[in-house]
């Protein structure tokens, strides 16, 4: 028997046996170590006789594949029984809770204004803001609401000084009167923010969120006006068809002047916008008032347009369920977290305004 | 403004129904705000008398009463009434009878023990007047006969209460005839015509009348007319059924006839006992100081300048607004004197505003009164109190300083559509104006207009567009649908940044709250800082007194709240305005949070510690670095204001020495939690300061560099500094990396000692660098060349020592 059949025979009975890793590997290294049995072996080619040697080289070669094929195969039976009673030990409850999160909120007057802003940018317009202290002038004198207005009874206003010319703004519509002072006609924003009335019972809070709209151009008139207050309702309570009633009303700064009501109707305990016989009201509007107009330097024989004002918690209450408009503003934990919303719930046009 | 419809049709012909009335008047601008079937249950409520009163055996303030309801019947009710007395006639109630203003229905009920049958109304219960203070008193005289009698008439009983709520516009809407016009141009129905007869007669109204010409004269015109030897009596039944049915309590004819006028024309009058003016009258501004009692009983001291009547002793009452206790009309009263004015809108409501005095009648002059219908007042009010009342009617007395001329306006019909965006022919134009009172005549391309006395709200073309709007129907317009386009970004880049922290920060376990912009002056004390305060000077309580210099002092209490609901870990946060100035745009954008408690608290999993400065400090950087701003840039130090832990607590900036104060963030002040008694078991807090935020030029996508990474093998060395305690952990690590930009690619700090083995005032800090070329691997003796750089920069430059 030649050496090589011998080293075969002689490691195919050793690994025939039931091994361990360790002693799996130490026959490795006797056959394919340095000075292993089966490396001496290639060693030893170069010294045999030329016309043996093809055949020598290749039954090593096979002898050395049949070997290594084994002995992996080996190591791979003991790894995986190894793993396999790992496995078996390694068992735990996997009902115990996961580690530890907390979850932010979006308080839901401010996705409101974000589903606002969505939609009203999606027909061309841009947000404006204004701060929340105002002189006398804009909240009031440039909005076509002189002193001893009898309009100015229905804000009950809050004052910083006792000359009455330093007051928290009780509409948005001084934005209207900021953005027209500082650029040039066409104007065609929204102006989301805090106002503050000096009235608190259950259905009013000292400080409420509006909406001002402002649409000034060439050759808007009241349809435009309706078309644009049909769109926006439609898509902010998400369907597809909407009652709405446009009545006479009188504000200073708009002539003629409408507010809107939506038709409604409870169901289940529930309200549903849109269906229904009853009314609601929902916001104020109007053709600019060409006074106004004048006030903030826009030539009311070639501009004219539209503002509406609408109340953001009113519509938030409406669309998401909410009862009392105080607990908007009452920091109760288990409020915020009920009507909050995930900060990763961005209202957007393609996606949706809401899941 | 309350009306029926059965008033309405003195005025307004029409085979409508009610329903009908009520959509149509919202359609038109007078907005339907409720309906109130007043007489439904109201035969429920009788007359009745209290023959004995007892103290309630277990109520101090409670007594009992025995009732006579009239046909001998009795009843025991419990009533809290401080004047409920023995032979008082008031109204009672039975059990089952519904409350007018409350609506709701009496049962019979133990009250403290004792059985109370019904109740006995205030006036204010019953929707009669305001009066809550105590039963309603009926004049023994004139109800004694009629105890156990219905109080309400049955006369009524279909005709509902509507309740308008009519437009400062539209002070003609203040009368039933304004209304009926209205309606009768929008098509429902046809007015009446109704022409009041003039006094005739032959006696001059004897009593002097002059008005003062002087600036700020608040009257222009004066009517009057003397009426002798009256017998003021109680209304006939139609007069108090009218007054009833709109809710109001009859009184005396002479002040019933009034107030029926003055409902029914929007003409208010105000009768004068005669005999109690002392030698004419003079309307004149008055005096600083001058004194008179009004028939509120309250006494008032007037400015200079406002307009009263007065006579010889002085001022009688302020004209417009409120007659005066002296010159009042009485039961007794035999010559009265009736005056019908104009007086000025502005006048009328400086002077009620500084007084603080609200009427019906200050109400309808300030919205101006139709100066034309003086002498239609005096004559419907004149012959009626003659009907009821008897005596002799004097010749009108009509004092004026200046004459009151129509307005008239040019109208141009295009413009209408251009408003509008639909069209109506002139024709129909014409028309509808016709019937509100308008006079019209064609002129070439215009229609001159002159505007009707009664609607002091039309002055210009655009006033005439809404007429016609209106009266045609709002549900005329067109709706024309946007167009979808965008030419204009809709947010600046500083609301960008304002949307995207506020979701940045919910995003790390914050909870978006919304607080009130003032506050209470006690807790924005404590985080006042530098700013002045800022008074809210109407302020509708203390606690809401000022305006905030910091969003802390809600979101503390907030916290607190939650504290005290039994919460223990919150984290609670608010984006929006503090105020540092008296003038529009003194504010700042704040983003605000406050984290309470612990963290893993009743975990299995993990061990539980107190919230830290270091967790909200990570909210911030991580919130600044998802912002767009680069974390290698940013520096600390511990300047902070004096609401924050002095020791505990940092401020950042988003680059050294170039911009202002980016965010604080701390452990609030301990001294603060011990002031409002909020205990956890720790709360920090940070500000964002929005404003204070660079934005930068170019997008996010611009900013960033070109993308190199380096592929050769990298080296971690630790170093162990010992180092005295003020040098901060910032400048080691700011001079590490400066060591060789290059080549240090991460600097960390693992581990920070103090104690043991450390020389005091001293601690260990450890150090972790990345070293790696973008160049080659590098060799033993290029790491050992940095090494030593490294370790000789740092002992340089803090005077630290390497730890071996």
């Amino acid at each position: 028997m030649s050496d090589l059949k011998k080293i075969k025979e002689e490691f195919l009975s050793k690994l025939s046996s039931k091994l361990s890793l360790s002693e799996i590997n130490q026959i490795k290294s006797e056959l394919f170590g340095k000075n292993g049995l089966i490396s001496s072996q290639f060693k030893k080619i170069g010294t045999i006789e030329v016309s043996e040697r093809k055949k020598f080289a290749s039954d090593l070669n096979l002898i050395k594949d049949e070997l290594q094929n084994l002995i992996n195969s080996k190591i791979n039976e003991v790894e995986n029984t190894e793993i396999n009673q790992k496995l078996d030990k390694e068992k735990i409850d996997i009902t115990l809770p996961e580690r530890p999160f907390i979850r932010g909120k979006i308080h839901p007057v401010s996705q409101t204004i974000d589903e606002i802003s969505s939609i009203f940018s999606e027909i061309g317009f841009n947000v404006e803001e204004g701060p929340d202290v105002e002189n006398e002038y804009n909240n009031f004198t440039a909005l076509n609401t002189p002193d001893n207005h009898p309009a100015r009874d229905m804000h009950d206003t809050f004052y910083l000084d006792e000359k009455k010319q330093k007051l928290l703004r009780t509409h948005t519509s001084p934005v209207q009167i900021r953005t027209m002072l500082k650029g040039k006609p066409p104007f065609k924003i929204i102006a989301p923010g805090r106002t503050y009335r000096s009235d608190s019972d259950q259905t009013h809070a000292p400080m409420f969120h509006q909406v001002e709209g402002l649409h000034i151009d060439m050759n808007i008139n009241m349809g435009h006006l309706k078309g644009c207050l049909n769109y926006f309702i439609k898509e902010f309570f998400e369907v597809n068809k909407i009652k709405m009633r446009f009545r006479p009303s009188h504000f200073p700064f708009t002539e003629p002047s409408a507010e809107v009501d939506i038709g409604y109707q409870i169901k289940d305990g529930k309200i549903e916008i849109g269906e229904g016989d009853k009314w609601l009201e929902i916001l104020g509007c109007g053709m600019v008032h060409p006074n106004v107009l004048k006030n903030v330097k826009v030539d009311p024989e070639k501009f004219q347009g539209y503002a509406f004002g609408i109340g953001i918690d009113r519509l938030a209450m409406l669309k998401y369920g909410i009862n009392d408009l105080r607990s908007f503003f009452d920091c109760d934990y288990r409020w915020l977290n009920h009507f909050g919303f995930d900060p990763l719930d961005v209202p957007t046009n393609y996606r949706g305004l809401s899941r | 403004m309350k009306i029926t419809f059965d008033w309405l049709k003195d005025h307004l012909s029409t085979n409508l129904k009610e329903e009908k009335l009520l959509e149509q008047l919202t359609d038109i601008g007078l907005e339907v705000e409720s309906v109130d079937n007043l007489s439904a249950g109201l035969d429920l409520f009788k007359i009745a008398k209290i023959v004995k009163v007892e103290k309630h055996p277990n109520a101090d303030r409670l007594k009992v009463c025995d009732v006579n309801i009239g046909n001998k019947e009795f009843k025991k009710v419990v009533c809290g009434a401080k004047n409920a007395r023995e032979g008082l006639i008031t109204i009672y109630a039975p059990p089952g009878a519904i409350i007018p203003k409350t609506k709701t229905k009496l049962v019979v009920a133990k009250i403290r023990d004792v059985t109370s049958y019904g109740m006995l109304c205030s006036e204010s219960e019953l929707n009669l007047s305001d009066e809550s203070d105590g039963i309603t008193e009926l004049a023994s005289t004139k109800y004694e006969k009629n105890i156990g009698k219905n109080f309400f008439s049955n006369s009524n009983s279909n005709s509902n209460l509507i309740d308008l709520s009519i437009t400062p516009n539209r002070p003609d809407c203040l009368g039933v005839r304004g209304i009926a016009r209205d309606l009768a141009a929008s098509g429902f129905g046809k007015m009446k015509n109704i022409n009041e007869k003039k006094i005739k007669s032959k006696t001059k109204q004897k009593i002097k009348i002059k008005i003062n010409k002087e600036s700020g004269q608040g009257c222009s015109i004066f009517g009057s007319c003397l009426i002798t030897n009256v017998k003021n009596t109680e209304s006939p039944q139609w007069l108090k059924d009218k007054l009833i049915s709109i809710g109001q309590k009859p009184i005396s004819a002479i002040v019933d006839i009034t107030n029926y006028v003055m409902i029914d024309i929007n003409r208010p009058l105000h009768a004068y006992d005669a005999d109690k003016i002392e030698k004419g009258i003079v309307v004149r501004n008055s005096k600083s100081g001058e004194e008179f009692t009004a028939l509120d009983n309250k006494k008032y001291k007037l400015e200079k300048g406002m307009c009263v009547i007065s006579d010889n002793k002085g001022v009688l009452g302020l004209g417009g607004i409120i007659g005066g206790v002296r010159s009042g009309t009485e039961f007794d009263t035999k010559n009265l004197l009736l005056e019908s004015a104009y007086f000025e809108p502005r006048s009328i409501r400086n002077t009620a505003k500084k007084l603080n005095l609200d009427t019906d009648a200050k109400f309808r002059f300030e919205r101006g009164i139709d100066p034309l219908s003086i002498e239609d007042g005096l004559n419907k009010a004149a012959s009626l109190i003659k009907k009821i009342c008897g005596g002799e009617i004097s010749k009108v007395d009509i004092q004026k300083i200046e004459n009151f001329k129509n307005k008239t306006i040019k109208f141009n019909p295009n413009s209408f559509e251009k408003i509008s965006g639909f069209k109506i022919s002139t024709k129909e134009m014409v028309k509808i104006l016709d019937d509100l009172g308008f006079k019209s005549k064609k002129e070439k391309n215009h229609l001159k207009l002159t505007i009707p006395s009664w609607r002091p709200d039309i002055s210009q073309q655009v006033d005439i567009v809404e007429e016609l709007v209106r009266i045609s129907g709002y549900d005329k317009i067109k709706t024309i649908e946007p167009i979808k386009e965008r030419t204009k970004s809709t947010l600046t880049k500083a609301q960008k940044l304002f949307h995207f922290l506020q979701r940045a920060i919910a995003s790390k376990g914050y909870l978006e709250a919304i607080t009130w912009s003032f506050t209470d002056s006690n807790h924005n004390n404590y985080f006042k800082g530098s700013n002045k305060e800022i008074k809210i000077i109407n302020p509708i309580s203390s606690e809401l007194g000022v305006l905030r210099n910091s969003i802390f002092s809600n979101l503390i209490m907030c916290i607190k709240k939650n504290l005290d609901r039994g919460f223990k870990d919150l984290s609670i946060f608010e984006i929006g305005p503090i105020f540092t100035g008296y003038n529009p745009g003194e504010q700042n954008t704040i983003i605000c949070g406050l984290s309470a408690g612990k963290k893993s608290r009743l975990s299995w999993v993990e061990k539980d510690r107190n919230v830290d400065v270091f967790d909200i400090k990570r909210d911030v950087v991580l919130t600044l670095v998802e912002a767009g701003y680069s974390s290698e840039k940013f520096f600390t130090d511990n300047q902070t204001p004096n609401y924050y832990h002095p020791g505990k607590s940092g401020r950042l900036f988003l680059n050294k020495g170039k911009d202002q104060v980016a965010a604080y963030f701390g452990e609030i002040h301990p001294n603060i939690l011990k002031g409002i008694d909020l205990k956890t078991e720790s709360l920090v807090g940070f500000e964002i300061f929005l404003d204070n935020l660079k934005l930068p030029q170019k997008t996010l996508n611009d900013q960033k560099t070109k993308f190199r990474v380096s592929d050769y093998q990298k080296s971690e060395r630790d170093f162990a500094f010992v180092v005295n305690k003020e040098v901060s952990a910032q400048e080691i690590i700011y001079i590490i990396s400066s060591v060789d930009q290059n080549l240090i690619s991460n600097v960390k700090v693992f581990d920070v000692y103090e104690g043991d083995n450390i020389p005091e005032n001293q601690k260990s800090i450890a150090i972790s660098v990345t070293i790696q070329s973008f160049e080659k691997t590098l060799n033993d003796s290029d790491l050992e060349k940095i090494n030593k750089l490294i370790i000789e920069t740092v002992e340089n430059k803090t005077g630290a020592k390497i730890r071996s």
